[in-house]
């Protein structure tokens, strides 16, 4: 194959990758979602997480995005530094979100700031979205897909706390943005936290703790012990299926940390709703390739 | 008028305000007849404009929504693609546009505040959310899109008149006699969201 060629194909891979990720749930989110479905036992959560399941076997069927918002592409790249197209990558991404966009389709949602305009092709100036890890000495490349909605967006926030406040500020910040903002952004959330020194690398970190599969830990004790504590005191408030009261709230609660400035903690919060539609992707040098978060898939 | 069929109770258009009076908030209903979808920029024209609404809403239903459209021949339109939107968004028109079209139903995504439930209570008109993200499922229940108006406002806004069968469900958020689902529930939720935190406050003092 030549260049192009394989330039071609990672596009088009990717263009049909996304286009199915809006289309169906990754394994985690269905198991967590039939879960928590089981356990609710009034009519009002139940009927809502029916519609819900039938929604996604519609959709698969009809071959249609599930929800309507189909979001702002996000793309968070970890890529070996000698993947033979890591400098084709960024274009590369962008022309397969305007190739999904007119194949699956993709509602048009990239505005372009301060001109305030709708590109008409879900890019624009920065969008989709592409964070990059570059990981040395590996040929391989591997991609998060996100479909980040208006909905689920919103709740976002990040500060920096005084280190007076502690781990109990940490937490009524993410708790009462639970209340605030959460409810209306499609319970049962995802929900992301991020503690490091800063608002940007609390906020960075807020996100990629939601592409961590539902029912994984942070590898640091205490840190864990704090994503379960958060997860059941959320549940506890009982925000339900879309908000409306249920029995538990949230699919998890994810925590990513790093080192901080003695005088200062930066925390951020960031949700993914119920229709959490992230996709994860590994491409080797020839372009073979494994999905991790959809069992049978082909591209 | 109200009926019930598969274990279900279906409100079909046009609707009384007898239709609603016993309808409590928390209930789940569905909706079939005339719908019609209507957001940010319509409920502008009919309130601030002094327009006259193109589509007759009089005992029927609205949906805050901005959908996906296929284009067929003739003038003929497929629904692909439709979930509600962010109703508050509407509050500040919302008890004017009751008041002037004489629409009973509102479908839309999360609650409403006190204009909307002064409306509901003035007017025998009722707010309901149809679960969002469920995109696939509201639009199998469109049967056929018969008008569309006001055009010139794009895809999203344009009046989509539609007919729908058994849409939904539909759970109620504000019935007739203004009470609010979403607000007595805030206050619940907060309730315990401050018990949470004193329970998990006394977990996490890793700074000592
Ligand atoms: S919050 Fe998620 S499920 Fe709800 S409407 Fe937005 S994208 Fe769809």
């Amino acid at each position: 194959m030549t260049h192009e060629e394989q330039v071609r194909k990672m596009t088009d891979m990717i263009a049909k990758f996304v286009g199915f990720t809006g289309k169906k749930l990754p394994d985690d989110v269905i198991a967590k979602l039939s879960e928590l479905r089981e356990k609710e036992t009034d009519p009002m959560p139940k009927v809502i997480y029916d519609t819900m399941f039938r929604n996604q076997e519609l959709a698969v069927k009809l071959d249609r995005p599930s929800c309507q918002d189909t979001g702002v592409l996000q793309f968070w790249v970890k890529c070996g530094t000698k993947f033979p197209l890591i400098d084709d990558l960024e274009a590369l991404l962008k022309e397969a979100v305007v190739k999904a966009t007119f194949e699956t389709p993709l509602r048009h949602n990239s505005v372009e700031t301060f001109d305030e305009y709708n590109t008409g092709k879900n890019v624009g100036k920065g969008t989709p979205t592409v964070w990059w890890d570059i990981v040395p000495h590996s040929d391989k490349c591997e991609i998060y897909t996100y479909m980040a909605g208006g909905g689920c967006t919103l709740p976002g926030c990040a500060t920096v706390l005084m280190p007076g406040e502690g781990y109990e500020g940490v937490t009524k910040f993410v708790m009462d943005r639970m209340t605030s903002y959460g409810l209306n952004a499609c319970p049962p959330l995802l929900v992301g936290v991020g503690v490091a020194t800063s608002v940007e690398t609390a906020a960075l970190l807020s996100k990629k703790a939601l592409m961590r599969p539902i029912g994984s830990h942070n590898e640091n004790e205490r840190a864990a012990k704090m994503e379960k504590l958060l997860e059941d005191g959320i549940n506890a408030i009982g925000l339900g299926p879309q908000g409306m009261g249920g029995k538990y709230s949230v699919m998890g609660v994810n925590i990513e940390n790093t080192a901080r400035h003695p005088s200062a903690i930066g925390v951020a919060v960031n949700v993914g709703c119920w229709s959490h539609r992230r996709g994860h992707i590994i491409f080797d040098a020839d372009l073979n390739y494994e999905i991790t978060t959809h069992s049978g898939v082909e591209l | 008028m109200v009926k019930y069929e598969n274990g279900k109770k279906i409100l079909v258009t046009p609707i009384s305000a007898e239709d609603l009076a016993d309808i409590k908030i928390g209930d789940i209903l569905y909706l079939s007849g005339s719908l019609t979808t209507c957001r940010d920029v319509a409920h502008r024209r009919v309130v601030e404009e002094g327009r006259e609404i193109p589509v007759d809403v009089r005992n029927n239903a609205i949906l805050h929504a901005g959908p996906i459209i296929r284009p067929l021949e003739n003038d003929k339109f497929e629904m692909v693609s439709v979930g509600p939107t962010t109703s508050m968004r509407m509050e500040k028109f919302e008890y004017e546009f009751v008041k002037t079209t004489g629409v009973r139903v509102i479908v839309g995504k999360g609650g409403m505040k006190e204009q909307t439930a002064a409306a509901c209570k003035d007017f025998g008109c009722i707010h309901v959310v149809i679960p969002a993200g469920n995109a696939v499922v509201a639009a199998v229940a469109v049967e056929e899109i018969e008008r569309a108006e006001w055009r010139d406002l794009g895809m999203p806004e344009t009046l989509w008149n539609c007919r729908v069968k058994e849409f939904g469900p539909l759970i109620v958020s504000i019935d007739a006699q203004g009470r609010n689902y979403f607000e007595e529930k805030k206050v619940e939720y907060n309730k315990r969201k401050d018990e949470e935190i004193e329970k998990i406050c006394k977990e996490v003092k890793f700074i000592k």
